[in-house]
C-alpha cells in the first residue's frame, strides 16, 4: 500500500477506510474452552481476547460476567517478497486454529497465503525477588558486601502477557494456503492450499507430508481447486477437503500415504431447472465443517448452506437458502466479483443450530429442528449493548413490513465472512470488515441476544 | 451491456418468420447477446492479472471454466461469433496490435501451422511475459462450423509463473537447483502445439470474413456483422467508453504501466512482426 498522507483534502470517509484497510479482520476463532478469542487481521496481527472471569456469586446477573477484553496483540506475519516469482507476499492472517491446552500456556496456528507459525501465549505474574548476586535492576554485586545468603522468593507482579513464535513452518506450499486444521492427534496438523493438502508434525518444521495433490500434470487441464479442509474431531485418520465444483472428500489416511483418491465424495447432481453459466462457480464450496459429534458436514456455498451426513454421499440431507434472492443477480454480482466471495459456516454446540454471513452485515442462523432461519444484522447503528438483537428481513415479495430491505439496497462491501460459536455456550464472535461484534445469549428463550 | 456492433441474427435463415417466431429470435438473440457479453466480461476478469500480489487460483479456474462453458455452448449451436483479439491485444503496444488485427481479420489455410498466442494466464501473468513469448493469435478453421479448433498456448502460462520468472531471473546467474518450494517443470514452451479442441484450451478469436463454409445461410448470419467494431480505434474507443463495465476502467488505469514492460519485450515481438508479414504475404498472395 502507498503511502498518502499529506493531503488536507482528503475526503474523510475515504480515510479512514484506507487507514483501516489492514484493520480488516480476517479470521475468528475460539479456543477449546471459549475462554480465548483469537481474532486475525489483514495487517498480519493477531489480537486475543479473554473472557472476564466471574468474580461476583450471581452469574446471572446482567452485565456481570463473560465480557471479552483484549489479552494480548501481537504481529505474527509481515509482509514478504517473493523473489523468484517476482511478487509480493501478503501478510493478511487466512486462518487462526488453536491447539488444545497442555500445560498453563496456549498455543495456536496461525497462517498466511503461504507460512504456518505456532505461538505461545503464556503470562507471567510472578518473578523472582532476592538474588544473591544480582542486584534489583539486575547489576552484578560487589562480593564483598554479600554478607549472608538467601533463597530468591517469586513476587506477584502485574500480569504480563507473552507471545512467543516457537515454530516456523514455511516452504511447504506453492499456492495459497486456505485452510488450517488440527489433528485430534494433538500431534500434527493439515494445511491445505489450491492445490496440495500437507500434513505437518507440530514438532518439525523442516518436513511435511503431501497428503493430498490434485495438481494436473498439465496446468492447462485445471479445473478444480481445493477450497478448504478439515481433520474430523475424534477419528485422527479422516480428513476431508472441499472443491471449488461444489464436491467433498473424504480421506483415510489408513488407506494410502497419498490420498489423493477419495473414500468417498459428497456431491449433489446438479438441479437442471436452475443452471445457468454461473452453476459452478455458485456451487464452489467456500468452507466446510464437521459437527462437533463428527457425523455431519456443513458446507457452504454462495447461495446456500448445507449439512450433509457422512453416511449418505449422493446428497445433503439438508439445504438452507441464505440469500435466495440474489440468484437473480448473479450476473452483476460475477460483474463486481462478490459472486467470488469466501463465507465461512459454523455449528453452535451441540449442532442444532448453524450460521453463516451474508451481506450488509447481515447474518443468518438456521434452528436444525424447525428448519426455521432468521436474519441478524451486526451494525453498530442499529444496536447498543445489552441490547436484544431484532430479526431483520429482506423484501422479496408479498406484504411489506417496517424495516424490510430491499434487496437493490443491500451493502455489498458490508459482507459478514468470518465467524465463529463458542464451543459451549451461546456465544458468537461476527467479523464485520474492522469490527468485531460478540453476541451473547442471556436469557433461555434462543431468539434473543444481547450484544456486547 | 451489450457488444458494440453486433447485429441481431434470425434463428432460421430467409423465410417468413411469424410473430411467436419473431419473439423466440429475438428472445434467443438478446441471450447470445448476453453470454457474449459474459464471455467479453469473463476475458477481462482473467486478464487483469498485472497485480504485485499473486491472482487468487480459484477465481481464475472459475471464470476459465465459466469461458470454457460459454464457448462449448457456442460452439454447440453452432453461433460461433468470433470476436478479435481485443481483449488479449490489450496487453501489446499499438503497432503490435494493429498487426496482429490486420492478421487476425484474413483466414487462413486450415492446416497452416497456427502461431499461437497465450491469452489467458492462471498465475500471475506479468505482461512483458504474455508478449515475449510466441506471437499473435490464430484461429485453425476447418470446415465444419462444429469443429472449430483454437489453438492456444493458455495453460502454458499457468506453469509460465513457475517456470519461465525462475527462468528468467536465473537467466543470469545459473543458481543450480532452485527453491525447493518452486516446481521446475521441464515444459518445452518453444514448441507450438497443435489445434486442441475447444474444450481444452482457448486462445484467441477472429472473425470470419466470408470464409466459405458449408452451411450458406451461416455464412449469411456471418456476413451481417459489422466488422468495422472490430477495427482497432473503434475498438479502442469503445473499450474505454463502455460505462457500466467496471473491469475496463481498471484495463484503462493498467494500460500506461505497461509501456515500459513492452519495451523490454519489443526486441522480440519485432522479429515476429516482420516474421508475420512475410507469412501474410504469402498468404495474401500479394
Amino acid at each position: 500500500m502507498g503511502e498518502d498522507g499529506e493531503s488536507t483534502k482528503i475526503n474523510h470517509s475515504f480515510l479512514r477506510d484506507y487507514v483501516t484497510e489492514a484493520d480488516v479482520i480476517s479470521t475468528v476463532e475460539f479456543n477449546q474452552t471459549g475462554d480465548l478469542l483469537a481474532t486475525g487481521d489483514k495487517g498480519g496481527r493477531v489480537v486475543i481476547f479473554q473472557r472476564e472471569t466471574e468474580s461476583k456469586g450471581e452469574s446471572e446477573e446482567l452485565g456481570e460476567s463473560g465480557e471479552y477484553n483484549v489479552y494480548s496483540t501481537f504481529q505474527s506475519h509481515e509482509p514478504d517478497f517473493d523473489y523468484l516469482k517476482s511478487l509480493e507476499i501478503e501478510e493478511k492472517i487466512n486462518k487462526i486454529r488453536w491447539l488444545p491446552q497442555q500445560n498453563a500456556a496456549h498455543f495456536l496456528l496461525s497462517t498466511n497465503d503461504k507460512t504456518i507459525k505456532l505461538w505461545k501465549v503464556s503470562e507471567r505474574d510472578k518473578r523472582p525477588e532476592g538474588y544473591n548476586l544480582k542486584d534489583e535492576e539486575g547489576r552484578i554485586k560487589d562480593i564483598s558486601t554479600v554478607t549472608s545468603l538467601r533463597v530468591p522468593v517469586l513476587k506477584p507482579t502485574d500480569l504480563m502477557v507473552e507471545v512467543r513464535p516457537r515454530r516456523v513452518f514455511a516452504n511447504g506450499h506453492t499456492y495459497h494456503v486456505n485452510s488450517i486444521s488440527v489433528n485430534s492427534d494433538g500431534e500434527t496438523y493439515l494445511s491445505a492450499d489450491d492445490l496440495r493438502i500437507n500434513m505437518w508434525h507440530l514438532d518439525i518444521t523442516d518436513r511435511s507430508f503431501n497428503i493430498v495433490d490434485i495438481k494436473p500434470a498439465n496446468m492447462e487441464d485445471l479445473t478444480e481447486v481445493i477450497t478448504a479442509a478439515e481433520f474430523h474431531p475424534q477419528h485422527c485418520h479422516l480428513f476431508v477437503y472441499s472443491s471449488s465444483k461444489g464436491t467433498l472428500r473424504l480421506c483415510d489416511m489408513r488407506e494410502s500415504a497419498l490420498c489423493d483418491r477419495h473414500s468417498k465424495i459428497f456431491e449433489e447432481p446438479e438441479d437442471p431447472g436452475n443452471r445457468s453459466f454461473f452453476s459452478e462457480i455458485i456451487s464452489s464450496v467456500s468452507d466446510v465443517k464437521f459437527s462437533h459429534s463428527g457425523r455431519y458436514l456443513l458446507t457452504r456455498d454462495y447461495l446456500t448452506v448445507k449439512v450433509w451426513d457422512l453416511h449418505m454421499e449422493k446428497g445433503p440431507v439438508e439445504t438452507y437458502q441464505v440469500h435466495e434472492y440474489l440468484r437473480s443477480r448473479l450476473c452483476s454480482l460475477y460483474e463486481n466479483d462478490c459472486i467470488f466471495d469466501k463465507f465461512e459456516c459454523v455449528w453452535n454446540s451441540t449442532d442444532s443450530v448453524i450460521m453463516t454471513g451474508a451481506y450488509n452485515s447481515f447474518f443468518r442462523m438456521f434452528d436444525r429442528e424447525t428448519g426455521r432461519g432468521v436474519t441478524l444484522e451486526a451494525w453498530r447503528e442499529s444496536s447498543k449493548p445489552r441490547a436484544v438483537l431484532r430479526t431483520r428481513r429482506v423484501y422479496t415479495g408479498g406484504r411489506r413490513r417496517r424495516g424490510d430491505v430491499g434487496v437493490d439496497s443491500l451493502d455489498f462491501t458490508k459482507k459478514i465472512l468470518h465467524m465463529a460459536w463458542h464451543p459451549a455456550e451461546n456465544i458468537i464472535a461476527i467479523a464485520a470488515t474492522n469490527n468485531l461484534y460478540i453476541f451473547q445469549d442471556r436469557v433461555k428463550p434462543e431468539n434473543q441476544c444481547e450484544e456486547t | 451491456m451489450f457488444s458494440k456492433g453486433t447485429k441481431r441474427k434470425f434463428a432460421d435463415g430467409g423465410e417468413e418468420i411469424s410473430d411467436d417466431g419473431l419473439v423466440a429470435a429475438r428472445v434467443a438473440s438478446s441471450y447470445s447477446l448476453q453470454r457474449q457479453s459474459l464471455l467479453d466480461m469473463s476475458l477481462i476478469k482473467l486478464q487483469l492479472c498485472h497485480m504485485l500480489v499473486e491472482p487468487n487460483l480459484c477465481r481464475s479456474v472459475l471464470i476459465a471454466n465459466t469461458v470454457r462453458q460459454i464457448q462449448e455452448e457456442m460452439t454447440h449451436d453452432g453461433s460461433w461469433h468470433m470476436v478479435t483479439e481485443a481483449f488479449c491485444g490489450a496487453s501489446q503496444s499499438p503497432s503490435e496490435r494493429l498487426v496482429a488485427t490486420e492478421v487476425l481479420c484474413r483466414s487462413r489455410e486450415p492446416d497452416a501451422e497456427p502461431k499461437l498466442f497465450s491469452v489467458i494466464s492462471y498465475e500471475g501473468c506479468r505482461e512483458e511475459e504474455v508478449v515475449a513469448d510466441e506471437t499473435l493469435c490464430s484461429v485453425s478453421v476447418s470446415d465444419t462450423v462444429s469443429n472449430v479448433c483454437l489453438s492456444g498456448r493458455m495453460g502454458q502460462r499457468w506453469e509460465k509463473s513457475d517456470v519461465e520468472r525462475e527462468e528468467e531471473a536465473l537467466e543470469d546467474s545459473r543458481l543450480g537447483s532452485g527453491d525447493d518450494d518452486e516446481e521446475i517443470d521441464t515444459e518445452d514452451e518453444s514448441t507450438p502445439e497443435g489445434p486442441k479442441t475447444i474444450g481444452q484450451v482457448f486462445g484467441t478469436f477472429e472473425i470470419k470474413n466470408g470464409s466459405p463454409g458449408p452451411d450458406s445461410a451461416l455464412e449469411e448470419l456471418f456476413s451481417d456483422v459489422d466488422t468495422s467494431y472490430y477495427d482497432l480505434d473503434t475498438m479502442l474507443t469503445g473499450m474505454q467508453s463502455a460505462p457500466k463495465m467496471g473491469p475496463y476502467d481498471l484495463l484503462d488505469s493498467l494500460a500506461p504501466s505497461h509501456s515500459s514492460p513492452s519495451i523490454v519485450s519489443t526486441p522480440n515481438c519485432r522479429s515476429d512482426l516482420n516474421e508475420l508479414d512475410h507469412i501474410m504475404e504469402i498468404i495474401v498472395g500479394s
